[in-house]
């Protein structure tokens, strides 16, 4: 029913999806899953025409879609299920639903007669039938998703695509939403499921597709899948040395930092639930987890950016009643995903601001040792921050929050987007933070092979609370099978 | 359709109307011209909420849609008057508005963020200092004053203007509640999604601008035979559109009657308080300034908000 092949989609010199070719039959469910930065949801979009391809066909029933907009790709039958949902908040469910089933036309003041008994059939049918009449807001987080596929199947889509169907549900919810979905295909429509990782979606589909840095690595059963050597080496990495030093070889009696029965609620996603960690003086823990597991949410929680429960405790200090600013100045220093560079001041002035604090001539020592630790920034120094490489621009982000004299340094995905060869020199140079000075490092990351050489101990987060912990040689043996 | 009809706002709207049509049997003459230029700021204030509160599209430029209306309606009496019929000319002025907003809307629409707000912000400075700079035609900074006037008697002027309003507002009302409503609405809120479930957004929003477009010129043409001149203080400076913007929000975003009852009120404090000379401006400057500080969604908010609890 679907065919896509050589779909290419380019922004700028960034190749996000690189000829990319599958198809999909009606009454076929294919999980197309990669890890964050995969090119998987940009396929997506460039199937929808939210995205307009830069190459390549995608055909429904025989008819090209590539380069028609999404308004119209939507009517030759592709429905989308969108993750987070912006429901009209002053309308009821009933007409959310309603307005999913009116035709595009400038015309049509009323809507049609059969509409209203259609929008009842489908809430019921998705199990809005209870909350027909409520307004969006006063709905738990389940029932907006819910909606959301309510709007999808009010259109009678030939082909589904669900973005993360089941992110942000309880485990009794994704029986439900699995049930709804498997509906889809006894009816004969074409179901694309997008996610991180095959374990999430396993149960449901027929196929699998996994894609890396745009390409497709791997297709088959979900078993073939997650057997598949270089499905493996993306997600796991390959033959890990590590050099974990023991708990025991840390003798502070009051871990650095503690956490406690975290949790963190988005609006009605739990994003964080009942995490529990510790970080010892001058130790290097890794948390991994794949993107929307709750990494850079625990992290805000620590650095006091997010409400939460439970406590978090910087040397027996509770952080709660402290601001983010006092909580950085304290020694906990994040170095965010996002980066967060003045992009339009130079390297040098980012990393004055860094070290606002410290005296002349501490602030001129601790230039130095961050250059001999990322020596490329010193050429850089005059350098405009935005206009420094992905990479360079994440070693200043890193040197930065150094500047700011960490006692815990917590960093955030620091690989994203990032190419092999930075990656080394990244690598090198938390090396050499965890041998020669006493900070200790948190570090998030869903690349396990950058993740695991230098951690001293391991936290996996799986949708919202930690399933694994261990030292690092353990971790292909017991933690793979959540990971994949 | 019966949901119109049971809703809130449409009995506030029609207590609005109530009142003012019993007005005319005792205000003075005075009070009456003003509840006149307030009944055509109110329909500029509807037709700026359609775009704003349902499509989503902040226009900074309402004035370049009045102004447009008003002038091309004003030069044509001038220039033609008594051959050409006054109503003529008005129905020039709308359709002037509604030409004029097309041309600026459709690259407009194109931009994403605030780009289209200040692509509207723009075209307003352009029409001022057209209208500066082209003085033979336009009057220029003195003004331009029309040979025909609606009528001499403030009764029959506050009516035209009174039914005038009232039609609109039904219209605009009507519209935001219909079935292409909540597609514009939709498309204001999410517009990959509303693309996602087939509707084609850019269509949607420029019917809306239309709509918009031609209310505004229709009221703006309107008034000049009303005032019989037409400035740029009155029609097309920046601080008129600011004026209209204010009221639509003091009243309430996405009710359309709101935008109608904040014009009222804005015009109607103005008189009262000047008394107070200079004040009066800063005083209902700041009432607005709160009311969108802490109640951004205006009266009709305040009034749901309370209904709800």
């Amino acid at each position: 029913m679907l065919e896509v092949s050589g779909l290419t989609k380019r922004f700028g010199g960034l190749v996000a999806v690189k000829g990319l070719s599958f198809a999909l039959r009606g009454g076929e469910i294919l999980g197309l899953i990669g890890p964050n930065g995969s090119g998987k949801s940009t396929a997506m979009k460039s199937i929808l025409g939210v995205e307009l391809p830069s190459e390549g066909s995608v055909k429904l029933d025989g008819i090209e879609l590539a380069g028609l907009p999404a308004y119209r790709i939507a009517r030759h039958g592709v429905g989308l299920v969108f993750q987070h949902s912006r429901p009209l908040n002053r309308q009821s469910v009933l007409e959310n639903i309603k307005i999913a089933l009116l035709p595009d036309r400038l015309t049509q003041l009323v809507a049609g007669k059969h509409a209203d008994a259609q929008a009842r059939s489908i809430a019921e049918r998705v199990g809005l039938g209870a909350v027909l009449d409520r307004k969006p807001p006063t709905l738990p987080f389940a029932d907006l998703r819910r909606l959301e596929l309510a709007k999808a199947i009010a259109r009678h889509p030939k082909l589904v695509m669900i973005d993360e169907p089941f992110a942000g549900l309880t485990m009794s919810e994704v029986a439900v939403f699995s049930d709804l979905i498997r509906e889809f295909r006894n009816e004969g429509r074409a179901v694309l499921l997008v996610d991180h990782n095959v374990k999430g979606v396993a149960a449901l589909v027929d196929r699998v597709l996994a894609m890396y840095l745009g390409e497709k690595i791997a297709e088959g059963s979900a078993d073939e899948v997650m057997r598949d050597e270089t499905v493996r080496r993306v997600y796991l990495g390959g033959a890990l040395g590590t050099a974990a030093r023991p708990e025991t070889a840390f003798h502070d009696a009051v871990p650095l930092l503690e956490v406690e029965g975290a949790g963190v609620v988005y609006g009605k996603a739990l994003a964080l639930q009942d995490v529990s960690l510790h970080v010892h003086e001058g130790e290097f823990v890794s948390v991994v987890g794949l993107n929307g597991a709750g990494k850079t949410t625990l992290f805000n929680a620590i650095s006091g950016l997010v409400p939460y429960t439970g406590s978090i405790r910087c040397a027996g200090d509770a952080l709660r009643a402290r601001s983010a600013a006092a909580i950085a100045c304290g020694g906990i220093v994040q170095c965010a995903e996002t980066r967060e560079l003045f992009g339009d001041m130079s390297v040098r002035e980012n990393l004055d601001l860094g070290g606002n604090a410290l005296a002349d001539e501490e602030r001129r020592q601790r230039l130095d040792w961050l250059f001999e630790l990322f020596p490329i920034l010193r050429s850089r120094q005059a350098q405009m921050a935005r206009t420094l490489s992905g990479g360079e621009q994440q070693m200043l982000a890193i040197a930065r929050a150094l500047m700011m004299k960490p006692r815990l340094l917590i960093l955030d995905e620091p690989t994203l987007g990032l190419a092999p060869v930075i990656l080394e020199t990244l690598s090198q140079a938390l090396e050499k933070l965890r041998a020669t000075t006493t900070i200790s490092v948190l570090l998030g990351e869903q690349n396990v092979t950058f993740a695991l050489p230098h951690a001293d101990r391991v936290y996996v987060l799986d949708h919202a609370r930690i399933v694994w912990e261990g030292s690092p040689d353990r971790f292909e043996e017991e933690a793979a099978a959540t990971y994949l | 359709m019966r949901a119109v009809f049971t809703s809130r706002l449409f009995w506030i709207g029609i207590a609005t109307l109530v009142a003012g049509a019993l007005l005319p049997l005792f205000a003075s003459g005075y009070v009456l011209g003003l509840l006149t230029v307030a009944c055509y700021t109110a329909v500029f204030a509807m037709s700026w909420d359609l775009l704003f509160g349902f499509a989503g599209e902040v226009n900074f430029g309402p004035t370049f849609l009045i102004g447009l209306g008003a002038y091309t309606a004003g030069i044509l009496d001038a220039r033609l008057s008594p051959q050409v019929s006054m109503w003529l000319c008005v129905a020039a002025g709308a359709a002037a508005a509604v030409i004029g907003g097309v041309l600026l809307a459709l690259p407009a629409l194109r931009l994403r963020g605030p780009y289209f707000g200040l692509t509207t912000l723009v075209a307003v400075l352009m029409l001022q200092n057209f209208v500066v700079v082209f003085a033979g035609l336009t009057g220029g900074e003195i003004g331009l004053s029309v040979p025909d006037v609606m009528s001499v008697d403030a009764h029959a002027n506050y009516w035209i203007a009174f039914g005038f309003m009232a039609l609109s507002g039904a219209i605009l009302f009507g519209l935001s509640r219909s079935a292409v409503g909540l597609i514009l609405q939709a498309s204001g809120q999410d517009t990959v999604q509303a693309g996602a479930l087939g509707f084609n957004v850019v269509k949607h929003k420029l019917a809306a601008f239309i709509v918009s477009a031609f209310f505004s010129g229709l009221a703006g043409a309107l008034m000049v035979f009303y005032m019989g001149t037409a400035s740029v203080g009155t029609f097309v400076d920046i601080s008129v559109g600011v004026q209209v913007i204010i009221a639509a929000v003091l009243g309430g975003r996405r009710t359309v009657i709101g935008a109608a009852l904040g014009a009222i009120f804005l015009i109607g404090m103005g008189e009262l308080l000047r008394p107070l000379g200079e004040m009066a401006t800063l005083i209902v400057s700041v009432i607005a300034l709160l009311v969108i500080l802490f109640f951004p969604d205006g009266f009709l908010g305040i009034l749901r908000g309370r209904a709800r609890s």
